[in-house]
């Protein structure tokens, strides 16, 4: 006796829940590996979720074992080629080599446990606790697209809504209880009518029974004109309602100074704080454009390669670069259909008298409409010392600090190494309790 | 191989379909039950996917295994480690149970379905029913409803006292997984009226011989009266029926603090743990059971002509990377492997049964030439376990086949010494060595719990017995008391006492670590 069961079909992930709780259980130590492989390797790879190695500590399954050491232990190995009962062979080191492998001592080997974490697990555990600031604020405010989604059935609507299925099924189902005659019925009267018909030489009987079949045959057309094989009543339209969708499209702006005094490692940070941003925004919206705008003395949109990479001379006036992003802005970005990010790097350093002009742009073209709008200043390590405090700064600096009193989604901060990046990143989106 | 008949093969294509399993099924059955004389438990067949078997593979192989974070851990390795391609998933899984299912893969080709179905639906399947370990411990009509059982038990408490409480209780009772089985089979609990006219028999019988002349005998350790202590250690040792090697056993009934719920809990781990402790000590056996099956039963369907060749080469194929044997000295080596081991074995029964030489004559004369290798091999199936199994069957032939050898590691000596290979003088030291690294009373610490004083301290008491000096690892030890200690909810102490002298050879408890050490891990 044997029985066959496909078992393919049955959900697989079986083992979800239980890999969720090892996760939850290993947190504080994947979090730590996570935090530190942004901190230490290249951006890009980061987001692609990763081999992770972990201490077993706090996930160790411990038991009681024999330990590897000490004592008198016999064991009996395969393959013997040259051995004679009596040979001393030195001790092999730690257990390796010629003795072969032993069987691992589970209790104390194994410090290390590795295994992969997926793309989503990873960017979970990295962005935990981050927030898109105002994003409710916002999402609720621009509810501005509709769309429309299925639901139910109508019965009034357009005839390029009707349909077909749903009607027929209510039309056989109507036919059925009220019981209209068949097709079939009608034609076998006929047929019968038609046979008595053609008989010459009907007797009365024969006459009477034609006559009553005539009868009977116009009483069920009658029937049938009656109960119809469609009545309006079965007639049902697929109805669609409209929708509010949030608006889940974003673009988000990089600005940054590439003149002379941004070198290439400014210019590396400033990048690993704009592809974080990009990540975490990625997260959050279905759609986000990404716009490159860098300046000098004068500003202009580029792509990717040449932001991070083409070399540019000239002085530097910031004040280009908010004036071409309120350009781009107007010209592409409506704000009732887009959430607008704007990220900006510098070194700090602008020309005299331009910051004022900056903020006067802030103020009036920008920031109302900007979701969030961040400013990283990235200075030498040397000068974090100097500059750490808030306070101080060059005048590109002070002039922000007087943005960021006014407006609530204007955040600046300074960083010197690559380890900066990741917290000053949390502390900007970091969720804000104090606000919300 | 007897002249092929004209009989049309079972099947030429190389992808299975469910006609085609059962066509096979059937003619493997046929071999099964006609020619080897096999008794199996009917059979249930499921068709899973490759991330099913992952699933299944990190929870113990059962399908229903409480949720716990370790499987999750396991299954975050297995993944990996298949996703990169370091190891290739089993073709099958196979569960002790009534009826008897089978796992296999869809991956899997026809060749290899039907080796599987010949190895798992009928080797493992006949050893389950027959083999006395199983038959003693295992209830296989009742497990799949029970592990069901323990699921939901699991889940509902989950529900009322919250996750993370079942979890703690389920990590120190695991901790304690090994310390959880009954080796010896214990004599039903007597009913209290049965005791009762037991105390009464016994009475009786003290009425009955009551002779006042015997209190004029001097006693024997007169001289020595037991102490007080000694008199109360005696008390509470038959009282809570010490020593018990089931440590999990003994806390689950006897736990100060223990909520019910929690010892309900010990008591689902300890019945997992005693349904794979058969399994544990059979691994040889029961792999080298379902390998030969399976080796039988396809060179008899090949002969029979119901295989193609192509078929029988891919079968053989795997056959042959299933009983590899690296050497000791080569990188592959993990150990004897246990399918090359008992296949070597069970081959070696059968042709000392029918074709013995002088030397199967001399070293076992019970089985040699006795024609009769299909009853043979089923005896041994039914009544031995890999160490008794080895200690009985290994045969010089096979030994010098393996050329093993044996070797012994003094702490105190800086050299290895080879204390026996496959010669005349080594062939019973190396057995006896084999065998003994099969035996879980061997190659498992032996840890009873010797004493409690529920009345005074609570300290729970456990003592290790050290055997051959080798010590027991202290990381995880230290870590294993820690959750003793939770669930006995008082200190638990742990004496190490050498097994030959009996000398004590160190103490710990946790009474001696701060409240902090006490509490992490």
């Amino acid at each position: 006796m044997h029985q066959f069961i496909d078992r393919r079909q049955n959900p697989k992930g079986k083992s979800l829940g239980n890999r969720q709780r090892f996760i939850r259980r290993a947190r504080a130590q994947i979090k730590e590996v996570v935090n530190k492989s942004v901190r230490d390797r290249s951006i890009t790879d980061v987001a692609s979720g990763e081999t992770v190695t972990i201490p077993t500590k706090g996930i160790g399954e411990p038991r009681f074992s024999h330990s590897s050491k000490g004592g008198t232990r016999e064991r009996v190995f395969a393959g013997n080629k040259e051995f004679e009962t009596g040979d001393r062979i030195p001790k092999p080191q730690q257990g390796e080599g010629g003795g072969g492998k032993q069987a691992t001592d589970q209790g104390d080997g194994e410090d290390e446990f590795q295994f992969a974490l997926s793309r989503d697990e990873f960017l979970d555990l990295f962005f935990e606790d981050l927030e898109l600031p105002n994003l409710v604020k916002t999402t609720l405010k621009e509810i501005v697209s509709f769309s429309r989604h299925r639901a139910g059935f109508s019965r009034v609507g357009n005839p390029s809504n009707l349909d077909v299925a749903r009607t027929m099924r209510n039309s056989l189902g109507r036919r059925i209880a009220l019981a209209r005659p068949k097709d079939s019925t009608l034609d076998d009267l006929r047929r019968q009518i038609s046979a008595l018909e053609a008989r010459t030489g009907r007797s009365d009987d024969d006459e009477r029974k034609l006559q009553a079949l005539i009868e009977e045959l116009e009483g069920l057309e009658r029937r049938r004109k009656i109960v119809g094989f469609i009545d309006p009543f079965d007639v049902r339209y697929r109805y669609n309602e409209q929708r509010p969708e949030p608006n889940t499209n974003a673009v988000m702006f990089c600005l940054m100074d590439v003149s002379g005094s941004m070198g290439q490692r400014e210019k590396d940070l400033a990048k690993r704080f704009f592809v974080l941003l990009h990540m975490f925004l990625k997260r959050r919206y279905e759609h986000v454009d990404v716009v490159f705008i860098r300046h000098t003395h004068e500003a202009s949109e580029v792509d990717e390669e040449t932001f991070f990479y083409s070399p540019q001379t000239g002085g530097t006036v910031v004040s280009t670069a908010l004036r071409e992003m309120a350009a781009v802005l107007a010209d592409r970005y409506p704000t009732d259909t887009w959430n607008i990010y704007a990220a900006q790097a510098s070194d700090g350093e602008n020309f005299s008298g331009d910051s004022e002009r900056c903020v006067a742009l802030l103020h009036q073209e920008l920031m109302p409409f900007c979701q969030y709008f961040t400013y990283v200043e990235i200075i030498d390590e040397r000068e974090m010392g100097l500059f750490g405090d808030s306070e101080s700064g060059a005048a590109l600096w002070q002039a922000y600090r007087t943005v960021k009193e006014q407006w609530h989604n204007f955040e600046m901060k300074r960083i010197a190494k690559p380890g900066d990046i990741y917290p000053a990143f949390r502390e900007l989106f970091a969720k804000q309790v104090e606000q919300a | 191989m007897g002249a092929k008949r004209k009989v049309q093969p079972l099947f030429e294509e190389p992808d299975w379909s469910f006609e085609r399993l059962s066509a096979a099924f059937d003619a493997i059955e046929d071999v099964a039950l006609k020619d080897l004389g096999l008794d199996v438990y009917p059979n249930q067949i499921e068709i899973i996917s490759s991330e099913q078997m992952l699933d299944a593979y990190s929870s113990l192989g059962m399908p229903l295994m409480y949720p716990h974070w370790s499987f999750g851990k396991r299954f975050a390795r297995e993944e990996k480690m298949y996703r990169k391609g370091y190891t290739g998933l089993a073709y099958e899984i196979v569960i002790n149970s009534n009826p008897c299912i089978s796992y296999v893969m869809e991956e899997n080709t026809m060749a290899l379905q039907t080796l599987v179905m010949a190895h798992a639906a009928f080797g493992h399947n006949h050893f389950f029913k027959n083999n006395y370990l199983f038959r003693q411990w295992t209830d296989a009509d009742g497990v799949l409803d029970y592990f069901q059982y323990a699921k939901a038990f699991i889940a509902t408490c989950e529900e009322k006292a919250g996750m993370e409480v079942v979890e703690d209780t389920l990590d120190a009772a695991h901790a304690l997984m090994d310390q959880a089985v009954f080796r010896y089979r214990r004599p039903r609990e007597l009913t209290s009226r049965e005791l009762k006219a037991r105390a009464q028999e016994a009475q009786d019988y003290k009425d009955r011989t009551f002779s006042d002349l015997w209190r004029t005998v001097p006693q024997l350790h007169d001289g020595e009266p037991e102490s007080e202590t000694e008199k109360e250690l005696a008390e509470r040792m038959r009282q809570h029926k010490l020593p018990e090697e089931n440590v999990l056993f003994f806390i689950e009934r006897n736990s100060p603090v223990l909520e019910p719920w929690q010892r309900e809990v010990l008591r689902i781990v300890r019945t997992i743990a005693q349904y794979f402790y058969p399994q544990r000590q059979t691994k040889v056996m029961n792999e080298g059971c379902a390998t030969f099956v399976h080796h039988y039963i396809a060179n008899e369907l090949y002969d029979r002509g119901l295989l193609t060749e192509g078929t029988m080469l891919e079968i053989l194929h795997s056959h042959a990377n299933v009983v590899f044997q690296a050497d000791f000295d080569d990188p592959r080596y993990s150990g004897l492997n246990p399918y090359a081991l008992g296949f070597a074995m069970m081959q070696d029964i059968q042709r000392m049964c029918m074709d013995p030489t002088p030397e199967d004559k001399e070293w076992f004369p019970e089985i040699a030439g006795n024609g009769d290798w299909r009853g043979t091999l089923k005896d041994a199936w039914a009544n031995y376990r890999d160490e008794s199994f080895i200690l009985q069957y290994l045969s010089p032939r096979l030994i010098r086949e393996f050329k093993l050898f044996a070797l012994t590691d003094d702490a105190d000596d800086s050299h290895l010494r080879v204390s026996g290979i496959h010669d005349e003088d080594g062939y019973r030291q190396v057995r006896e060595m084999l065998a003994r690294g099969y035996d879980p009373g061997v190659i498992d610490p032996d840890i009873q719990v010797v004493d409690v004083d529920l009345k005074r301290d609570r300290q729970l008491h456990l003592r290790h017995h050290m055997r051959k000096g080798i010590p027991l690892a202290e990381k995880s030890r230290d870590e294993v008391l820690k959750h003793a200690r939770r669930l006995w909810g008082y200190d638990v102490s742990m004496a190490c006492v050498d097994a030959d002298s009996g000398a004590e050879r160190g103490r710990i408890s946790t009474a001696d670590w701060s409240d902090d050490e006490a509490a992490e891990g």
